[in-house]
């Protein structure tokens, strides 16, 4: 069977891009000033949550508005662990990773079963962001609307266990998670869950007709795309040390998520990754812009957001990255 | 002859509005039986309640013996109750190939599916040619075929065909009609949803008449086709 990633890997040329991309990914901290490092750290983190919300979405069909619910639930956990019981984030994360699995699919069984789907099952993703929210808001266990604060350590400092440490050591590690999450979402499309949900993202109806069981595919894929987004959320905490319900469980915060695939090719393994790129780098670029001028306008970085969304939904509705890849030659120009 | 497939007073509600009301039918082996009535009589319903999709209030279905009453479509699928869903229902972005793959996703049709597929492609010539086509860039008729293809995948028993003339050239109709006809002396049973109805009465053995959700005739194909009521409902004569 020609499974939808195949292509791809088939290509040389492909590999040898990627192998360089990889490199130059590695060499990067010594290369680079720290706000560079900054802006690349940035980067990954967005193309990792694409990734993961990639999966639901891209991949399986169910748009969800709501995934800073498990970035800030997955950040909270393992944020109250660390700073009430001294608990490794690496012991940490699975707790997070349980509790926002749950999450996702106790949504995921509301909807599925009682047959929510496009818009409204959207609405229910943001609705519980929302209210988990305004839950953390009055949480006093972690701060409340206070804000929740993790030791900061001196830049020398490099405890793996505990992840303290050096902007290097985020950075290598969201390239990790990066790297991870593409190779696990390249082996999710080529398996059979793939298959099915790629029926079920095409024409739910006859993929219940075919015989699938489209409620048990579209809960896995609600299962694996808010666990990996837990893990963002895990990066989230011990990287910027400061939690606020107001900010991170913040509906902007769930559509910055989405901005990177739907304009690097929802549904490709390489659009969250492009799309955060060009995404990060425009906007930061933007601001510093607007700062230099010696302007200060609140919300630039949202309204240049609407632009580009609406470019690319204009121009290239299937986002950046298919064009690119037909330019290439690479993948057939299937962009998968 | 056993019933392949009966169903007996069968109730079906969307909210408050009842769909079906008291609907029993037989299929026998080796038939081909037809539904046919006006938009709305509750055909798709009928259709999509067998095949699991739509749940009864009330009655019963039994396919082979068996009760399948309540279980799910992917259980229904794979006891070997196969759907043309209304209107195509291909997967346009994929391939014509792929489409089929689809099709053979099922415990039941796993391990022969390059077989099924051999077969498929002599049956559908045009599938053959356009096996790396994306499915939507097809005419209608040829995706009506894939559908058809497609359901064949699955190895079914039992084909329940959702108006499968609808929105089609005369000429593709016909082809269609013949493929129907063909499947059958094959050995595959049809139960067939239809707007055509002098076209699907002509073909099937037995019909049924729905009218508001409920049986309101029944006969062997031939007979009713003669019957002044449906000529007079039905035909415009």
């Amino acid at each position: 069977m020609s499974a939808p990633a195949s292509p791809l890997f088939a290509d040389r040329r492909a590999i040898g891009l990627l192998l360089a991309l990889l490199a130059l990914l590695l060499a990067l901290p010594a290369l680079v000033n720290s706000y560079i490092l900054s802006v690349a750290i940035l980067i990954l983190y967005f193309a990792y949550t694409g990734q993961a919300w990639n999966v639901m979405m891209g991949f399986c069909g169910q748009l969800s508005l709501g995934h800073s619910l498990y970035v800030g639930v997955g950040a909270y956990t393992v944020a109250a662990l660390f700073v009430h019981y001294q608990i490794s984030p690496w012991v940490g994360v699975w707790l997070a990773v349980v509790i926002c699995t749950l999450m996702g699919l106790v949504i995921g069984f509301l909807a599925f079963r009682f047959g929510i789907g496009g818009t409204y099952f959207a609405l229910l993703t943001i609705a519980f962001a929302e209210f988990t929210r305004i839950g953390f808001d009055h949480f006093d266990w972690v701060g409340s609307s206070g804000g929740f604060f993790l030791k900061v350590e001196s830049h020398g400092t490099l405890d793996l266990l505990n992840l303290r440490g050096s902007p290097t050591m985020f950075y290598y590690l969201a390239l990790a998670m990066c790297a991870a999450a593409f190779v696990f979402c390249a082996w999710l499309l080529k398996s059979r869950a793939g298959y099915y949900w790629q029926a079920i993202r095409e024409n739910e109806e006859a993929a219940q007709a075919l015989g699938i069981n489209t409620f048990r595919w579209k809960m896995l894929a609600v299962g694996i795309s808010s666990a990996m987004t837990s893990l963002a959320g895990v990066f989230f905490a011990f990287y910027y040390n400061n939690l606020f319900p107001e900010q991170i469980f913040n509906i902007s915060r769930s559509i910055e998520i989405i901005l990177g695939p739907i304009i690097g090719g929802i549904g490709t393994l390489f659009g969250p990754i492009l799309g955060a790129a060009v995404l990060t780098i425009l906007a930061d670029g933007i601001t510093e812009l607007v700062a230099a001028m010696g302007l200060e306008i609140p919300g630039v970085k949202q309204v240049f957001y609407g632009v580009v969304l609406l470019l690319v939904v204009m121009f290239l509705p299937h986002g950046i990255w298919p064009t690119l890849a037909r330019k290439l030659g690479l993948g057939q120009g299937s962009g998968k | 002859m056993s019933a392949l497939l009966q169903v007996d007073n069968l109730d079906l509600y969307y909210g408050d509005a009842q769909a079906l009301s008291a609907v029993s039918l037989e299929v026998a082996e080796g038939q081909i039986v037809a539904i046919v009535g006006a938009n709305g009589a509750g055909k798709s319903s009928l259709i999509r309640t067998i095949a699991g999709i739509e749940k009864p209030r009330g009655g019963r279905i039994t396919f082979k013996g068996r009760d399948i009453t309540g279980l799910e479509s992917y259980q229904t699928c794979d006891l070997g109750i196969g759907q043309v869903a209304e209107g195509r229902q291909i997967f346009p972005t994929l391939t014509v190939a792929e489409n089929l793959e689809m099709g053979a996703m099922l415990p039941r049709a796993r391990s022969r599916a390059r077989q099924t597929m051999d077969e498929v492609y002599a049956m559908f010539p045009r599938l053959a040619e356009r096996s790396d086509q994306l499915a939507g860039t097809m005419s209608g008729g040829e995706q009506q075929m894939l559908a058809i293809g497609r359901c064949l995948m699955g190895q079914p028993e039992l084909i329940m065909f959702d108006e499968p003339s609808l929105g089609l050239a005369p000429m593709v109709v016909q082809e269609v009609f013949h493929i129907i006809r063909l499947l059958n002396q094959r050995g595959i049973t049809v139960l067939l949803v239809e707007q055509n109805v002098a076209v699907s009465l002509r073909i099937s053995a037995h019909a049924y008449v729905l009218e508001n959700g409920a049986v309101v005739m029944s006969g062997e194909g031939e007979k009713l086709l003669h019957d002044d009521r449906v000529r007079q409902a039905y035909l415009g004569l």
